[in-house]
């Protein structure tokens, strides 16, 4: 891993949350240590690589309404899928798109977009968009729908090196 | 987790407002809630009571940074299994109890199962994949990452 002990520290001390105090750094340098100023600075540094995406909210999709959520799955011809791919990730409610390998003889699917919507009419109505967009390159779907959160806890890293 | 909806009146205008500008970043500042609230025309109290009980309703599910595996030098697989109804239950244990799965959800498939491995070494995927094989007596399908569309989606609160 390309990071340093104090940043490995970092992260585990933080990957469950920022503690909700009026000087939240602060006080994750108390816990490691380390100097409120130099926990800014690493977290910036962080973020300045790509290993720190963001420090933000999550909102949990479901609480806010969003019920039907479905992993749609293409199967598109591979001299397709590269130039089509973008496309389907540019629609504004598609919220994750990947291209995957096929599993085959059992998954024929090579492209998953993520789809989000208040019912799953809405979501078929959706997945019917991508379908247009994909045309004759398409030549099989399916949709899963989740229908349970089983965990969703993000990335944790061992407290302890390796 | 939860996962049906809060009611209607669980969350008022300054929540969702929270909501909708918190998802996009949170300064790295000495009074980072002071300065996020000023935006906002909150007082710092005031913000971090409201993130505190929108967590503890459900409305988030984390706030805090977001690590990317793959920039550590790390990696991030999607697998999949198909789990006898009967079984369902315990093998979820079984793989929840993993540290490095990072989401797990049902979903109405023959292959019902799908979790998130995040690890901080490549090889790590393939270990801990046949890993919960053996423990499992289930084939673990793995779909690696080859190329990235989008990711960026808002939730409107």
């Amino acid at each position: 891993m390309r990071i340093d002990e104090t940043d490995r520290r970092l992260i585990a001390e933080t990957q469950a949350g920022l503690p909700l105090v009026p000087e939240p750094y602060a006080e994750i340098g108390r816990r490691l240590g380390i100097a409120e100023a130099a926990v800014r600075e690493r977290l910036a540094a962080l973020q300045a690589r790509g290993i720190v995406r963001r420090i933000a909210i999550a909102p949990n999709h479901y609480a806010l309404g969003m019920v039907a959520n479905g992993m749609s799955v293409w199967d598109v011809a591979d001299d397709a899928v590269a130039r089509l791919g973008p496309e389907v990730g540019a629609l504004p409610f598609v919220s994750h798109c990947y291209l995957r390998p096929r599993a085959l003889p059992d998954w024929p699917y090579n492209l998953f977009a993520m789809v989000h919507g208040e019912s799953r009419a809405e979501v078929e109505e959706k997945r019917g968009e991508i379908a247009r967009l994909l045309g004759a390159a398409c030549r099989g779907s399916d949709i899963l729908y989740s229908t349970r959160i089983l965990k969703k806890t993000g990335m944790r890293l061992a407290k302890n090196g390796r | 987790m939860r996962h049906a909806p809060l009611p209607p009146d669980a969350l008022d205008d300054i929540d969702r407002r929270i909501i909708n500008a918190l998802q996009d970043g949170f300064p790295l500042t000495p009074r980072p809630f002071a300065d996020a609230g000023a935006e906002l025309g909150l007082a710092e109290d005031d913000l971090i009571a409201r993130i505190a009980r929108l967590r503890d309703i459900g409305a988030i599910t984390r706030f805090g940074p977001f690590f990317d595996a793959a920039a550590m030098g790390g990696d991030f697989c999607l697998c999949a299994m198909a789990v006898p109804a009967e079984r369902f239950e315990a093998v979820a244990e079984a793989v929840n109890a993993r540290r490095e799965v990072a989401h797990n959800y049902e979903r109405d498939h023959r292959l019902n199962m799908w979790f998130v491995l995040a690890v901080e070494k490549p090889d790590d995927i393939a270990r801990i994949a046949k890993e919960i094989e053996a423990e499992t007596g289930i084939a673990v399908l793995t779909f690696p990452k080859l190329a990235e569309f989008y990711i960026g989606f808002r939730v409107s609160a």
